[in-house]
């Protein structure tokens, strides 16, 4: 009994301490970190520099052959501009949409709840079933969207969304900004929220109509927040293989490839996973870059 | 300069009554002050004088004009804010500089009128810097200066001085109006602190409950307060209220002295039991009850340092409230009546 007590108090004690108790605390995310981020990543890296592949169980390091190899490769460099025009243009589209829908969203209005409801439905439905229901909407022959434009007489034939490149990466870009939108239109409330109502009171005092208080006043002081949804935006959109996999597996002829998917094709399809992993970490750097940058602009015009 | 006017504004939030069916006159230059408890509608009512926000019934006139609907740009008002609402990320100059550059003032004209607000507030030299970099005396001259710089008929200020220290207010108050006088604009000033309207005001009106219970200058709000809430919400301590068969009784703590050093014309003697005496430096609280009348009602005497105590601590003594400074209301209505026989 006496020892059971004692027991007791030695362990509370131990909680007690704050280095055991933080310790104990932070172990799951550590090992989930760990197990889920870093062993692949590290993986990945130790991949890149070597040659191995699906088929065979060889293992040597050729340092960095691998970047070389697929710097050669047209498709690379054309999955490379595709992920940057996909990655600027439907996150320029998501800023601005976004910046909208906040703006309408923190506004008060009957039935907001319900438009905020459906506003952040795409965000809640997982990736690769909103984007079946796109590919649905988009099909060559079903296509409803297809059927209301030849219903007004607007085209003949059907468009084949996602059979000519240029629609086929325009049908990407769009189906990507709808699902990211949500997220971003959600951080920039928060950032429109926390601008005092007696700046806005007071711009609308000094005679500043809409665009003016916008331009002048809200986007700047918006900046640190907008930075961050663009950070996450472009970073979704890079590291992102499912809507574009989806809807075009990087067809008609490469015209929608992206590094992601060409990534998995080379790699995990085709076999080469040296070569899939160095494509995957090409833009690492760019993205890591990207980050500190972005980052340190929103620390540096934080204005409150 | 242009006189302010409200003919029988009214402004609901759902079921809530900020202000009920309100009638207010400003006269030209005038430094008017809204005094209320928090919650009384007098923010509401300076909103709407601004064009913030639309009534629900009655008209704003400004200039003789009727402004309802018309946006706060066109009515030539200038509004200064509890926070100072500076814009946080442009400079002391942008700042002055944007309701000119919202008019479509060229950037000659622009730095010209900054310049000239920026001296007459005496803040030439904090021009470049950003807000932040302020102290709150500072801010608040910059707002003054945005204020001011469109040279506005009208001053709408809102609570501009409850940011500051207590030490900085004083002399926040007496810059503001010295300001005030030398610009010659009618000011709406609105405050909860009753020591910054009267010595502000050259007339306050008192608000509760979206209704001006009182307008007149600080004198007669003072003296001759309309009712029991005016009574008590001005003076500090405030107005010591009885009950007295069918009546209310009133009189300012420093109305009612020990019977020795009372004015020789007399006035109405009461018996005081003194509870106990605090000493604030130039004068001294007595808390206590008077004998025969609402016993249960603490009473509060104000005498000057200056003048010996005949009474201590647990004593009885006799006072007197000085001739012409009782004030009578009525117990159901807490109005004003004539003066009664005690």
């Amino acid at each position: 009994m006496a020892t059971e007590v004692i027991t007791t108090r030695r362990r509370r004690y131990l909680l007690d301490n704050e280095r055991v108790l933080g310790s104990v605390l932070m172990t799951p995310a550590v090992i989930y970190i760990v197990a889920l981020v870093g062993f692949p990543f590290v993986l990945a890296i130790i991949y890149a520099l070597s040659d191995v592949t699906t088929g065979s169980r060889g293992f040597n390091f050729v340092g960095f052959d691998n970047f070389v190899r697929i710097l050669d490769d047209p498709v690379f460099l054309r999955s490379l501009r595709n992920t940057f025009v996909f990655a600027a243009i439907s996150n320029i589209l998501v800023v601005v949409l976004a910046k909208a829908l906040a703006m309408i969203l923190v506004a008060d209005f009957k039935g907001k709840w319900v438009i905020r409801f459906f506003v952040l439905l795409p965000w809640t439905t997982p990736i690769s079933l909103a984007t079946i229901m796109w590919l649905w909407t988009l099909d060559s022959l079903f296509s409803p969207i297809d059927w209301v434009l030849r219903w007004l007489g607007l085209i003949e034939s059907n468009s084949y969304f996602l059979g000519k490149p240029g629609l086929a990466m325009a049908s990407v870009i769009i189906v990507h900004t709808w699902r990211i939108v949500p997220l971003a239109a959600v951080i920039m409330m928060a950032g429109l929220a926390a601008i005092p109502h007696e700046i806005n009171d007071a711009a609308q005092v000094d005679g500043a109509g809409f665009w003016r208080k916008l331009f002048e006043i809200t986007i700047p002081l918006m900046a640190p927040i907008i930075a961050v949804a663009v950070l996450f935006g472009v970073i979704l959109t890079i590291t992102d293989m499912s809507v574009v996999w989806v809807l075009t597996r990087g067809g008609p002829t490469n015209s929608t490839q992206v590094l992601a998917t060409w990534s998995f094709l080379k790699g995990i399809e085709g076999g080469a996973l040296s070569q899939g992993a160095a494509i995957a970490l090409f833009l690492l750097p760019v993205l890591v870059g990207l980050t500190v940058v972005i980052l340190r602009l929103a620390r540096r015009v934080e204005v409150f | 300069m242009a006189v302010v006017e409200v003919r029988g504004i009214t402004k609901h939030f759902g079921a809530v009554h900020a202000v009920n069916g309100l009638n207010l006159r400003s006269e030209e230059g005038e430094f008017l002050v809204l005094l209320g408890p928090s919650g009384c509608g007098k923010t509401t009512l300076l909103r709407m004088i601004a064009g913030l926000e639309e009534p629900t019934a009655g008209e704003v006139l400004i200039g003789g004009d009727v402004v309802n609907g018309l946006p706060p740009r066109v009515r030539k008002i200038a509004m200064v804010f509890q926070s100072y609402a500076l814009y946080p990320h442009m400079t002391v100059f942008k700042n002055i500089a944007f309701p000119l550059k919202a008019e479509g003032l060229d950037p000659e004209e622009r730095r010209e009128k900054v310049e000239w607000a920026a001296r007459l507030l005496d803040i030439e030299r904090l021009l470049d810097r950003k807000p932040r970099n302020l102290s709150g005396g500072e801010r608040q001259r910059v707002a003054l200066a945005r204020a001011l710089v469109r040279e506005p008929s009208v001053f709408l200020l809102d609570e501009p001085l409850s940011n500051l220290d207590a030490k900085l207010r004083a002399a926040a108050r007496d810059d503001l109006l010295e300001f005030q006088r030398r610009v010659d604009i009618t000011a709406i000033y609105v405050t909860h602190d009753q020591v910054e309207a009267m010595g502000m005001g050259d007339r306050i009106a008192v608000m509760n409950k979206g209704e001006i219970r009182q307008f007149g200058t600080p004198g007669e709000v003072y003296d001759d307060p309309a009712d029991t809430f005016v009574a008590t919400f001005i003076g500090s301590p405030p107005m010591n209220l009885l009950e007295h068969q069918d009546f209310l009784f009133g009189f300012r703590p420093e109305h009612f002295l020990p019977r020795e050093i009372a004015p020789p014309e007399g006035g109405t003697p009461l018996t005081y039991h003194v509870s106990r005496i605090e000493f604030l430096g130039s004068e001294r609280y007595l808390y206590g009850h008077v004998y025969g009348v609402s016993e249960k009602t603490k009473v509060i005497a104000m005498l000057p340092s200056t003048v010996t105590l005949p009474v201590a601590q647990e004593e009885d003594h006799e006072f007197v409230v000085v001739k012409g400074k009782m004030r009578f209301f009525d117990k159901e209505t807490g109005l004003r009546t004539s003066p009664r026989p005690l």
